[in-house]
């Protein structure tokens, strides 16, 4: 089994708010194609052109309906990929010492040279976050574009990971939580981001924000003075412009 | 064991060198930067420096790699060999196609052009395509918008000079309430999610109106689960509360609108001066006067009486409309499925919006009359739409509707509203008409498609037959300012108005998903005469992938993918302009075709000059352009302005007007493929009215003069086709159409019940029937691609809670649907956030098998199925023996939107019906397996 480091310095991850995530899939796919190039073994495609087309994803989206107490069902957008937790049970699981996470900066990775492919880390996992590559036979998960956010051969405003510089809608945020002043410390803070599934002690590093509050219509008590009729009838209306003409800067008035 | 750590470079060479063009995976047109390695695309990243997409890309351009390596890319030219639809050609050389092509083109270039339908689909080239059409001769062109959103372009240009597509955008900075209708994931794709991002950062208020809550509507603060094609009715209640309530911009109306313009007692004409110009009153002089002197103060609500007539304004026409009980909120909200509180409490938030918060931007600025403004009122409220409520046989009116309220609320083009861009805001007025009488071995006196100013502009023989395959610009559809692309096989398979010879059509898959009546149009496609020959006798297509299309036609010129090909996204067509910027961008080919493929483009200039057109050829007769990267650095469509607006000049120092630079693509490379010009802080908004815009459009080549006008509220043309059926004047419509168009061409917004559920019992078919593309597919030609179709590969038919109870639906389960017209049995699934007599599916997932290089038992082709089956290109029969298209009677714009169907519980059938027999490929189906890796 293996060991998790005693504590990180850094506690890099990312902050997903689902209150602006439109679903639209930029994330899964732009980390798809930074990753299969990069990192490791490719993202390989089973049956890609093909019946029941199969393939390796580290990040993914999934749909759910949401039905509140009061007013219509709701959609929710949520994007999932390794949470890169504190007390990450898929490291601790690995028998081989493939599946560890790093002290620098908390990045819960594979070495891909001592996976076996036994995938005990993915069933440990409680989030699904980890695919063994049915090509190449190792674990596949989210690395934070480890190969990124300290690319030296990349401008400094990309090193980031994948996901992250494609979300079009501005969803997706990277930072390192262990500082309270971080951008994604203080979005957490301000918004009220939550861990998934707490009571399972994984203490996950990435946060979600939750959806703001929806169809909460305005009480029309409070609104209705704005729509009070400005005449009775309808030829009413035509001596209300006149007057109102005439109030305008430079009316004749 | 200890915690392991593992030794990773965590600074890799990330590629060779990057290659920045644009992406070509929708209609967006972001800019990318394309990562080679050892010669190949290794990875697609968005470009932060372009002006559309600022580093973002969505799913589709990130696929963009698995569509450059399709394994359905055609690899040579094809000539069929079985018959149509069995999928049999042998490859032939390209000298061999292009004298095929010469041969039957030339002939009908020089005897009857007409007998040519070009018609091109997912063309981003149409400024070209047109220029070549309009060279060939025939009347017979356009590209795809007529079953796509015209709607959207028409009522938008007519009213206000600019529409949204991606012509315009709200201001993102400073909205503070967004109301987005319908599905509208199509255009603009990138800029409306990062639009939606930076209003939810600000906490600004999204309202969504849609039947389906998916997508850009799930993320909206408040849904309105409307009832489909009722939209125009739900925005007029609006308007009669505002109006009713006074909250309405009266200053703007009267200073910037032709609300204050007089309508003609008589006539219903608007009344002019002898120079042409809208007549109103001045409340000072209370005199009838021009309404661009300098000073006048324009009255709403005054009568003008002489020689026995009263002429009342515009506004006074809108509130004799408006304030009538009609439009109130209690008597349409049955019919909307919108509770009455619901439309009133909306109505009332955007009068809050839009006069309480509104606010004052310190810039100077001088409107059209001469007269300076210290500052610019912002009204922060905004809107979009785009197919949704435009794919309705009522879209027209609808979409004009929204554009009048969004004038009302005095929300267009000034801070925190609506904003155009470049070279939008321009008048009708600035258009040209269509034009179409051909004569053989000429080219037309002008372009295809325009804006009729009234019946004499439409395109009818002496005889009043439509000139047009497609019968745009007839009595039919007066105002089909993008053509209708859905008739054109209809209408030649019928040869109504005509035969034709050969049918010649781009990117357009219409044997398929991208027709109405699928069946019926692969029917027509392979029917034949008498003699044995096809009914559509010549069929030439070029595509880049095998699409179901190919199988239908006997000459394939295959294409190159959009990372091989040069492309320019000009300001001549559609540009990729930004609110505060003229922009454009050009393709080239980061990576040479590794097969025996040519750029769709450069074909045409061959043809053009093999054919002998004459705007294709130089004096000597020796063609004019070698390819289309030549053309779009040399060609002029007026003395200095070109295709491209960037680096013009002989030192390449101007922007949008100078002469030819013959380095012109080679410094778009340098700067990242795309190019920019600011437009000057104080002329950012106002466009219309503000000189200092004006004045910067003529410098850059965008008008030639200023030309300020006026939104108009009340449309002028629309009253002259209307009152063309009230009998007057020399160009008559024909009697039966003469009720229709009393009721529609309307020049104020209405609304009328979409024509199929006025055709057919409504308590047999009660339940509305819809498609959107998902947002990872939206418009691009690449459902097929190995990675977005691990996202959607797959299309249930979605039904909402009440249906789903009451025909006893399970998770598996599947339905039989059936409209006015077919039938198809497709599985179902629940969905929860839906109105609640609407179901619909994912448009174009379903695929035919041997198509696309998928498997013959991929998903797509066992369970992906069709709504097109269940719509049909024409209403039902009205027992009249005519041929009444499924199309908005204004523009004709498809219907889609309009079905209505009813469904039943069956038991499951082996696969989706209809189906059909599976299509010989012509190419290899793709690998089993991918490890996709370019890099060592």
């Amino acid at each position: 089994m293996t060991d998790l480091p005693a504590q990180t310095t850094r506690k890099l991850g990312l902050v997903i708010d689902l209150d602006t995530c439109v679903g639209c899939h930029a994330c899964v796919i732009s980390c798809k194609g930074w990753n299969t190039e990069n990192y490791g073994a490719p993202l390989s495609d089973q049956r890609p052109y093909g019946d029941e087309p199969m393939g390796t994803f580290l990040n993914r989206i999934h749909s759910y309906e949401v039905q509140p107490d009061t007013g219509p069902a709701q959609t929710i957008h949520f994007p999932k990929s390794c949470l890169h937790c504190e007390n990450a049970p898929c490291v601790t699981v690995c028998p081989t010492g493939a599946s560890y996470k790093r002290s620098e900066d908390g990045i819960v990775l594979v070495n891909e040279d001592h996976c076996i492919g036994c995938g005990l880390c993915a069933w440990a996992c409680p989030y699904g976050a980890r695919e063994l590559d049915q090509a190449e036979g190792v674990m596949k998960k989210c690395t934070l574009c480890v190969d990124r956010i300290y690319n030296e051969n990349l401008p400094e405003e990309d090193r980031e990971p994948a996901c992250v510089r494609t979300c079009p809608a501005g969803a997706r945020h990277f930072g390192d939580f262990a500082d309270p002043n971080s951008a994604v410390s203080q979005l957490v803070e301000k918004r009220g981001g939550i861990d998934l599934m707490p009571e399972l002690g994984t203490a996950p590093v990435n946060k979600y924000l939750p959806p703001r509050a929806k169809d909460r219509w305005d009480d029309e008590s409070l609104l209705a003075p704005l729509l009070t009729p400005v005449a009775k009838e309808p030829s009413g209306f035509l001596s209300w412009l006149d007057k109102a003409l005439d109030k305008l800067p430079g009316g004749s008035a | 064991m200890s915690a392991p750590q593992h030794r990773i470079d965590t600074s890799p060479k990330v590629s060779d060198e990057i290659r920045q063009t644009t992406c070509y995976m929708c209609a967006c047109r972001c800019g990318i930067n394309v990562h080679m390695k050892d010669g190949k695309v290794a990875y697609i990243e968005g470009n932060r420096d372009h002006p559309v997409n600022k580093g973002v890309l969505c799913a589709k351009g990130s696929a963009g790699i698995m569509q450059h390596n399709a394994p359905s890319r055609l690899r040579k030219p094809l000539l069929r060999t079985g018959p149509r639809g069995s999928g049999e050609f042998r490859e032939i050389s390209w000298e061999e196609a292009m004298n095929t092509a010469v041969g039957w083109l030339t002939e009908i270039h020089e005897t009857a052009p007409h007998k040519l339908a070009f018609f091109t689909g997912r063309d981003q080239s149409q400024s070209f395509t047109s220029f070549w059409a309009q060279h060939f001769g025939t009347p017979n062109y356009a590209a795809h918008g007529g079953f796509c959103s015209v709607n959207m372009a028409a009522a938008g240009i007519y009213t206000m000079g600019g529409a949204f597509w991606e012509f315009g955008q709200p201001d993102w900075d400073r909205t503070k309430l967004f109301m987005l209708f319908g599905v509208a994931e199509d255009h603009d794709s990138n800029p409306i999610k990062m639009g939606l991002g930076k209003l939810k950062e600000r906490g600004a208020r999204v309202i969504g109106v849609n039947p389906i809550r998916t997508g850009y509507n799930a993320v909206a603060d408040d849904w309105v689960g409307i009832t489909p094609g009722t939209d125009g009715l739900f925005i007029l209640a609006l308007v009669h509360e505002l109006m009713r309530a006074g909250k309405i911009d009266l200053h703007y109306l009267a200073q910037y609108t032709n609300a204050p313009v007089l309508v003609d007692g008589e006539t219903g004409l608007l009344l002019r001066d002898e120079d042409g110009k809208q007549l109103v009153i001045d409340r000072i002089t209370k005199k009838p006067t021009p309404f661009d002197q300098k000073g006048v103060r324009p009255d709403l609500s005054a009568t003008y009486r002489h020689a026995g007539v009263t002429h009342r304004t515009v506004m006074a026409h809108m509130a004799d409309r408006y304030l009538s009980p009609d439009y109130s909120p209690d008597a349409v909200a049955d019919r909307c499925g919108v509770p009455a509180d619901r439309i009133r409490a909306i109505a009332a938030d955007l009068a809050r919006v839009a006069f309480d918060e509104a606010f004052e931007l310190d810039l100077e600025w001088t409107d059209f009359r001469g007269e300076s403004h210290k500052t610019m009122t912002g009204r922060p409220v905004s809107f979009h739409a785009m197919r949704g409520i435009s794919a309705h046989s009522n879209g027209f009116q609808t979409c004009r509707a929204l554009h009048v309220l969004q004038i009302l609320l005095g929300s267009v083009e000034v801070p925190g509203g609506f904003r155009f861009k470049p070279p939008y805001p321009k008048p009708v007025e600035a258009h040209p008409t269509p034009h179409g009488q051909g004569r053989p071995g000429r080219p037309l006196a002008g372009p295809h498609l325009g804006f009729p100013r009234g019946p004499e502009d439409l395109q009818l023989d002496e005889k009043g037959k439509p000139t047009r395959i497609d019968k745009a610009f007839s009595w039919e559809n007066p105002m089909s300012v993008h053509g209708l692309m859905h008739m054109v096989i209809s209408n030649a398979h019928a040869q109504d108005p005509y035969p034709i010879d050969t049918l010649f059509m781009y990117m357009a898959n219409m044997a398929w998903n991208s027709t109405m009546n699928t069946s019926g149009v692969i029917e027509m496609l392979t029917d034949r005469n008498d003699d044995g020959g096809y009914r559509i006798p010549r069929i030439i297509y070029s595509d880049a992938y095998s699409s179901e299309m190919v199988a239908y036609a006997d000459l394939i010129l295959p294409d190159t993918t959009y990372l091989e090909r040069h492309d320019c996204i000009s300001l001549l067509d559609r540009p990729i302009c930004e609110a505060d910027a003229a922009a454009d961008a050009i393709r080239w080919p980061v990576v040479e075709p590794d097969r025996d493929v040519r750029g769709f483009q450069s074909v045409l200039i061959e043809l053009g000059a093999r054919i002998g057109l004459p705007g294709f050829l130089n004096e000597d007769g020796s063609p004019k352009w070698k390819d289309y990267a030549d053309y779009i650095v040399t060609h002029e469509r007026r003395p200095g302005i070109g295709p491209l607006a960037g680096w013009r000049g002989e030192d390449g120092d101007q922007a949008g007007r100078g002469s030819v630079n013959p380095d012109q693509l080679d410094r778009y490379i340098e700067n990242g493929g795309f190019f920019v010009e600011h437009i000057p802080d104080n002329a950012q908004y106002m466009k219309p009215w503000n000189m200092d815009y004006q004045d910067w459009a003529v410098k850059i080549g965008l008008f030639d003069a200023p030309q300020p006008f006026l939104f108009q509220l009340y449309v002028e043309p629309m009253r002259k086709f209307q009152r063309a059926a009230e009998g007057h004047g020399d160009q008559q419509p024909p009697d039966h159409l003469r009720d229709r168009l009393k009721q529609v061409m309307d020049p104020l917004p209405i609304w009328y019940e979409p024509f199929e559920q006025t055709l057919v019992d409504t308590d047999q078919f009660a339940i509305h029937a819809l498609t959107q593309r998902p947002m990872a597919m939206y418009h691009s030609w690449g459902t097929q691609n190995a990675w977005l179709r691990q996202l959607h590969g797959k299309n249930p038919l979605y039904l909402p809670t009440k249906l789903w109870q009451q025909h006893g639906f399970k998770e598996g389960d599947w339905a039989r649907v059936t409209s006015a017209h077919g039938e198809i049995t497709v599985p179902v699934a629940h969905q929860a956030a839906l109105n609640e007599n609407t179901i619909w599916t994912w448009n174009a997932i379903g695929k035919r098998k041997g198509t696309w290089a998928l498997s013959e038992d991929a998903p797509e082709a066992r369970e992906g199925f069709l709504l097109n089956h269940l719509i049909h290109e024409l209403l039902p029969a009205k027992g009249d023996g005519l041929r009444w298209a499924n199309s908005d009677p204004i523009t004709g714009q498809a219907a889609w939107f309009d079905l209505r169907v009813r469904i039943e519980k069956v038991a499951a059938p082996a696969e989706a019906q209809p189906a059909f027999d599976p299509i010989k490929s012509p190419v290899p189906t793709g690998p089993t397996t991918l490890k996709w890796k370019v890099g060592a």
